[in-house]
């Protein structure tokens, strides 16, 4: 796609229609990988752009999502939306603020396994204390509020979240062609001449990984808010696995790569479930995952968003091996 | 608390913390020789205990005796599971970026869990003690202490000091940690650097499939046992350093003390204090106690 | 003004467990003035440019930039002081434009972080800077080119310009002519005639002939000490020097 504007345009139209083209079901499966796809753009901040390898995303999720039902009003009155959603990406925000400080003082493989194991430490704080509710996680009873938007109506809530992910696609465009953005791509391709040329790495990273955590919790609070329930396994590291699995599929280093990815993986999921294509077998659908996961990386390693350039190579018999060039309106 | 229950807590960190090591010596070998990060690591763990459980049955049928049978096939059958897997999977990754690294092993957790899952199905075993370890020491007129604990923490001990020894004095173990440093000069020197990754490699394996083995009885055989020691052992790993049996050893025998008393006198907060620990060693040593 | 003294090591050592790196080396770059640094290999010459640049901390020693006594400053807060570093391996943005690459090096001086909503590529101040480097080394024609389609001669130029970006006054240059031809090798030689009007420049290199054209002072290392400092005449007949280095040269 060389005009992203093209492709705003195109997706977010057909996602805007989807509703009404199909049923109730097919808008409120739409509206949850909306959901995750706005959950990987986050992601895609820090592995795509930042090069920073977040194995703890998961934890910026679940917090937005507890965050939504634990700030409810105890006397059974409804939320009010202008208040609890700041509050929830807020408190994802902070969290990642904490995680980050610690976290960015490690390089590489360290970095991988400590935001790994703080997101554990929170998913050990929601379900072993009274805070989290337990396994059996909570349920939300009265959705959010603001005026005449009732998040109880799922048209309204389909619309919230339609607008979250326009919203936080945009946004991310914009702060990628900034110099807040650039910093973060030179951090990414060369960290050592970013430093010898005057960048102190370690703000940049850090606001980066905050400014992510706020996105995840916001993800998070539509979830939960959508759902109207929550537990621990929002918190658990499969998801953060399969969020970098989305980035990978779509292609990283590309806004509509994690999008395309959050779609492609939601779509896969759904086909290895079904029995109607794999018969008993679909019950083992992880191994059908975990194969293709295994595929993608050695086969496709560039996602969906360069297949159009590598079949249009095989086809004219080119064997480019150089990656693509980075150019600058191709961020999104 | 008084002195017995003391003691009992004690051991028990002592048994956690050696167990821990066993499986994060292979995971720190493997990352810090091979610069691979494998999340199926906890795998390893998972077939060591599936195969003490499901094994069992056949060994004896074939071979008599059950326990130590089952032990001795089990660790062959990891050796050799371990050499494969190198030759025909991670010998692709140590080119690779961590991101892809990461994902390819954490598919091959996917593959794993569900090829256990087809094979052996997904219930909750128990292992049978072997009847010989199967006592309890008298610690005063009230309290034991079960033998087979002890005899964990003792093969784990002994193993250690085998891994001591292999290093320090056997000439693999002066190539491994040549290998750590200068893999290029390692090659130079005429040593066969592709069969010594795999050597390792397997080592690793084996390492984690018998903590499997031997930890089933106590901890029992369940399906997501993997996963849980995985992290606990990026733990030990992150606290110790990459690449230090050293720091392993020290930093999960520190995580057994916290693990255990955690339980025993906070027991809400006993999931998270153990990342509390890593979050304040990190305050102090972001490369970990030793670093390599 | 010529003959200001801009960067100073005094004293620098650096140890390495039980290896001396670096020993009880002091050096002074003064303005208008090239520093040559020679030695062998493993004579200590780019930890050297690493103490200075600020990559390491010294064991002990200091280190004055513009006066300041800058040894517990990271790199990056040097940079920014007026530091600027070319590395002998090509440290630059390979997949990014030529442009770019110089504009990002710019922005460093004019971080503007904050500024979510400006678009960096159409910045004027980092632009005009861009292509005022890029013009001075000689890559004017080059700007819109992806780095990776580069030769080797024009990346090692490339490095000069990212290093000129952020108007440094101090520049530490670790083998630039490293695997130049010879034609490089003479336009990269002008262009530090020129730079070094404005600059104070330490140049690391193992060609000789190079060092000694452009060098108005040479500091030869051996082993991390220092065994002589001079003019180029000075130590082409430093008998020290001779033995230890010149002398199977």
């Amino acid at each position: 796609m060389r005009h992203p504007t093209s492709f705003v345009l195109l997706f977010f139209g057909l996602l805007a229609l989807w509703p009404f083209m199909a049923g109730s079901y097919g808008a409120d499966l739409v509206a949850k990988i909306m959901i995750f796809a706005l959950l990987a753009l986050s992601l895609e901040l820090l592995v795509g752009s930042t090069g920073l390898v977040c194995f703890g995303q998961a934890a910026f999720f679940g917090i937005g999502a507890y965050a939504a039902i634990l700030m409810s009003p105890t006397d059974g009155s409804a939320p009010a939306l202008w208040l609890s959603l700041p509050c929830a990406i807020a408190l994802a925000a902070l969290y990642a603020l904490a995680v980050g400080a610690l976290s960015l003082r490690t390089q590489g493989v360290y970095f991988i396994m400590v935001t790994l194991a703080f997101s554990q430490m929170a998913y050990y704080v929601v379900h072993d204390t009274p805070l989290g509710g337990g396994t059996d996680g909570i349920y939300m009873y009265v959705k959010p509020t603001w005026g005449w938007v009732d998040l109880d109506n799922p048209a309204h809530m389909y619309g919230l979240i339609w607008l979250s992910l326009l919203v936080g696609f945009l946004f991310l465009s914009q702060l990628l062609r900034s110099p807040f953005g650039r910093a973060l791509s030179g951090i990414r391709v060369n960290e050592q001449r970013m430093k010898a040329t005057g960048f102190s790495v370690y703000p940049y990273k850090l606001a980066a990984f905050t400014l992510s955590g706020a996105m995840a919790g916001w993800a998070g609070y539509l979830f939960a808010v959508k759902d109207g329930f929550v537990n621990p396994e929002l918190l658990s590291w499969h998801l953060s696995g399969s969020l970098l699995v989305m980035i990978i599929l779509g292609g990283l280093g590309h806004m509509r790569g994690a999008v395309l990815g959050a779609f492609a993986f939601a779509l896969l999921q759904e086909l290895f479930q079904a029995e109607a294509v794999f018969g008993s077998f679909a019950k083992h659908w992880h191994l059908s995952l975990g194969l293709t996961i295994m595929a993608c990386v050695a086969f496709m390693p560039h996602g969906l968003v360069a297949l159009p350039a590598q079949l249009r190579e095989r086809l004219s018999g080119r064997n480019n091996r150089e990656a693509p060039v980075e150019a600058l309106e191709e961020q999104a | 608390m008084d002195f017995a229950t003391f003691l009992i807590q004690c051991l028990n960190a002592l048994q956690y913390g050696l167990l821990l090591f066993l499986v994060a010596s292979g995971l720190t070998l493997i990352f810090g020789i091979m610069g691979v990060i494998n999340l199926a690591h906890g795998s390893f763990y998972m077939i060591g205990a599936y195969m003490a459980y499901a094994l069992a049955p056949t060994v004896s049928a074939i071979f008599g005796g059950a326990f130590f049978s089952t032990l001795a096939v089990g660790l062959m059958l990891s050796v050799i599971l371990g050499y494969l897997l190198e030759w025909a999977f991670f010998s692709y990754l140590y080119e690779r970026e961590h991101l892809q690294q990461v994902l390819m092993t954490y598919g091959l957790i996917l593959v794993f869990e569900e090829l256990r899952s087809m094979l052996v199905g997904d219930d909750v075993h128990g292992v049978p003690v072997p009847e010989w370890l199967n006592g309890a020491l008298a610690l005063n007129e009230v309290m034991t202490y079960p033998v087979y604990r002890l005899f964990m923490s003792g093969v784990c001990l002994l193993l250690a000091g085998a891994m001591w020894f292999v290093f320090t004095r056997t000439r693999l173990g002066m190539m491994i940690r040549a290998g750590t440093s200068n893999r290029e000069m390692v090659q130079s020197l005429g040593i066969d650097i592709n069969l010594l990754y795999r050597i390792v490699f397997a080592i690793g394996v084996a390492l984690a499939v018998f903590a499997g083995m031997i930890a089933a009885p106590v901890s029992s055989v369940y399906p997501g046992m993997g996963n849980s020691v995985l992290i606990i052992c990026f733990v030990v790993v992150v606290i110790g350093g990459i690449g230090s049996i050293k720091g392993a050893l020290l930093a999960a025998l520190l995580i057994g003390l916290v693990d255990t008393f955690g339980k025993v006198l906070l027991p809400q907060a006993a999931g998270v204090l153990v990342y509390v620990l890593m979050a304040l060693i990190l305050l102090w040593r972001p490369n970990g106690l030793f670093k390599d | 003004m010529t003959g200001d003294v801009l960067l100073q090591g005094i004293n620098l050592t650096r140890r390495w467990g039980g290896l001396v790196a670096v020993n009880n080396v002091s050096i002074s770059l003064e303005r208008g003035q090239v520093h040559g640094v020679i030695g062998t290999n493993g004579a200590g010459k780019s930890t050297l440019i690493n103490l200075l640049s600020g990559e390491f901390q010294p064991s002990s020693g200091q280190v004055e930039l513009l006066g300041q006594d800058v040894s517990h400053w990271a790199q990056p807060r040097r940079a920014r002081a007026g530091l600027g570093r070319s590395y002998q391996r090509n440290t630059i943005f390979p997949s990014f434009t030529v442009l770019e690459n110089c504009r990002l090096s710019a922005q460093a001086q004019h971080q503007q972080a904050w500024a979510f909503w400006r678009n960096a590529h159409t910045d004027v101040i980092t632009r005009s800077i861009a292509h005022d480097v890029a013009l001075r080394v000689g890559l004017g024609d080059a700007l819109e080119r992806q780095v990776g389609f580069l030769s080797h001669g024009q990346k090692r130029q490339l490095e000069i310009a990212m290093c000129l970006a952020t108007a440094p006054q101090v520049l530490l240059l670790d083998e630039p002519l490293a695997g130049m031809g010879a034609e490089e090798t003479e336009r990269m030689l002008n262009l530090l005639q020129v730079l070094k009007k404005d600059h104070a420049i330490l140049l690391v290199e193992h060609d000789m002939d190079a060092v000694f054209r452009i060098a108005d002072l040479i500091t030869v290392m051996v082993n991390g000490l220092v065994i002589a400092t001079g003019t180029p005449d000075e130590v082409r007949n430093n008998p020290d020097v001779r033995t230890a280095y010149l002398g199977d040269h």
